[in-house]
């Protein structure tokens, strides 16, 4: 644990961002806010040891975001920070296309499969089409959706007719 | 418009979000299966993010240090404004999807419209609900098709349960004076204008499910505008409120 104060300015945004990149979304560890894409800004004043950070929610409800504010002051304050603030805001709305493709892989190798993307994803998923899953056990697109709501509010629940496996899949929004 | 008038807008909307939210909580451990049970208790989740934020912005325009604990937990029945429909008791599975049914419509077409609000934050808390609120009024839509086109059972419940709740639904598109300052100042929606492109999709669901629009001829309103509710409402917030009821101020 460091607790010195950041003084070197060339090190102010990049090490705000790096101690960011180690911080995970408490519901599905293997996802860093930054793979998410819920950071949309980081602002440093190195003169008063202070950092504004911006986020946006991924769903109202999320009850997640708190935890993931908790997460981020805690380490910028832990990495030397004295003063943390963290800004919520709604718009542009947060879609799923932002999710890194870092983060739709370790998605995938997690078990949950990764959202519909570009055409027959988004917009169109939103509309009622459904989308082509991937089971992320066996690959097969033979899945059918089970329910539009899963174990948190960003999943729905599939099942693979392939290899009959139930799975998790990170719907689109 | 006056502050007066923004504030209780945005308290209908969120009145709204959090009653239902709250109904739907009620489900949790006691679903007919478990995917309802997590289907509904993510719903209720969406609302209740819905509410919390709608209640943080009425609360920022009124500049009184009320905050959206302060708005959710203090006031009592009277001054809720939400509309009798989300008040109604959860009943069995087929009365609560009716019920969500018919407001998850209405909710879809009054959120597109707010996206276009001069209320900056309004019109933002608006697009980000908007994507939850297609999840849901898929989801209730699918119920009411499945039930409706099901077993004998299934579809006399969900006939019986469209005519429990359809005089519920004139309220949802009354304008009274808040609505219409709230319109004129590009802030609100034209509830009555939304009434064709409600009835049209209602209509289609209805039709999928092989049903005919209820007949009933009676229909009650002034939750919304006068806070005129049902003796459930009461119930709801009873336990909704008790904690900060018993133990003021309390935190954790
Ligand atoms: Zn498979």
């Amino acid at each position: 644990m460091n607790t010195h104060p950041i003084t070197d300015p060339a090190l102010g945004d990049r090490a705000a961002w790096a101690v960011l990149r180690d911080v995970t979304d408490p519901e599905i560890p293997v996802l860093t806010l930054e793979d998410l894409g819920v950071i949309r800004a980081v602002d440093v004043d190195l003169e008063h040891h202070s950092v504004h950070v911006t986020i946006t929610p991924t769903y109202s409800g999320c009850p997640a975001m708190q935890t993931m504010e908790i997460d981020i002051r805690d380490r910028l304050m832990r990495a030397g920070f004295t003063t943390v603030d963290v800004e919520t805001v709604l718009s542009p709305a947060w879609t799923t296309d932002w999710l890194t493709e870092t983060g739709r892989e370790k998605l995938r190798a997690y078990g949950i499969a990764p959202p519909a993307k570009g055409e027959g994803g988004g917009k169109a998923v939103l509309m009622g089409h459904d989308p082509v899953v991937a089971c992320p056990q066996c690959g097969s697109e033979d899945t059918k959706p089970i329910s539009e709501f899963g174990s948190t509010a960003c999943k729905a629940l599939y099942r693979c007719n392939a290899c009959l496996e139930p799975f998790d899949y990170f719907k689109c929004i | 418009m006056n502050k007066d008038q923004h504030v209780e807008f945005l308290l209908r909307l969120g009145d709204n979000s959090l009653v239902l939210g709250h109904r739907l909580s009620e489900w949790c451990g006691h679903a007919p299966v478990l995917e309802e049970d997590i289907a509904m208790t993510n719903v209720a989740l969406d609302l209740i993010g819905q509410a919390r934020m709608l209640y943080s912005h009425a609360g920022e325009i009124e500049g009184k240090g009320r905050d959206e604990d302060a708005i959710a937990y203090l006031r009592d029945v009277l001054d809720w404004r939400n509309c009798l429909l989300v008040e109604q008791p959860n009943g069995d599975f087929a009365d609560t999807m009716a019920r969500q049914f018919l407001f998850d419509v209405w909710n879809f077409e009054v959120f597109s419209a707010l996206t276009k609000s001069s209320d900056e934050q309004l019109a933002a808390i608006a697009a980000k609900a908007l994507k939850e609120i297609s999840y849901h009024r898929r989801h209730s839509g699918d119920w009411v098709i499945r039930l409706g086109d099901g077993t004998e059972e299934s579809r006399a419940k969900m006939i019986a349960a469209l005519d429990r709740v359809w005089g519920f639904t004139d309220e949802l598109f009354q304008m009274d004076d808040v609505d219409k300052a709230a319109l004129a100042a590009g802030i609100g929606v034209d509830l009555e204008a939304l009434r064709p492109a409600w009835e049209s999709h209602v209509g289609a669901v209805l039709a999928e499910a092989g049903l005919e629009k209820p007949s009933v001829t009676w229909s009650v309103k002034g939750g919304r505008t006068k806070g005129h509710h049902s003796e459930h409402l009461g119930f709801l917030l009873a336990e909704l409120q008790f904690m900060q009821r018993a133990y003021p101020n309390s935190n954790w």
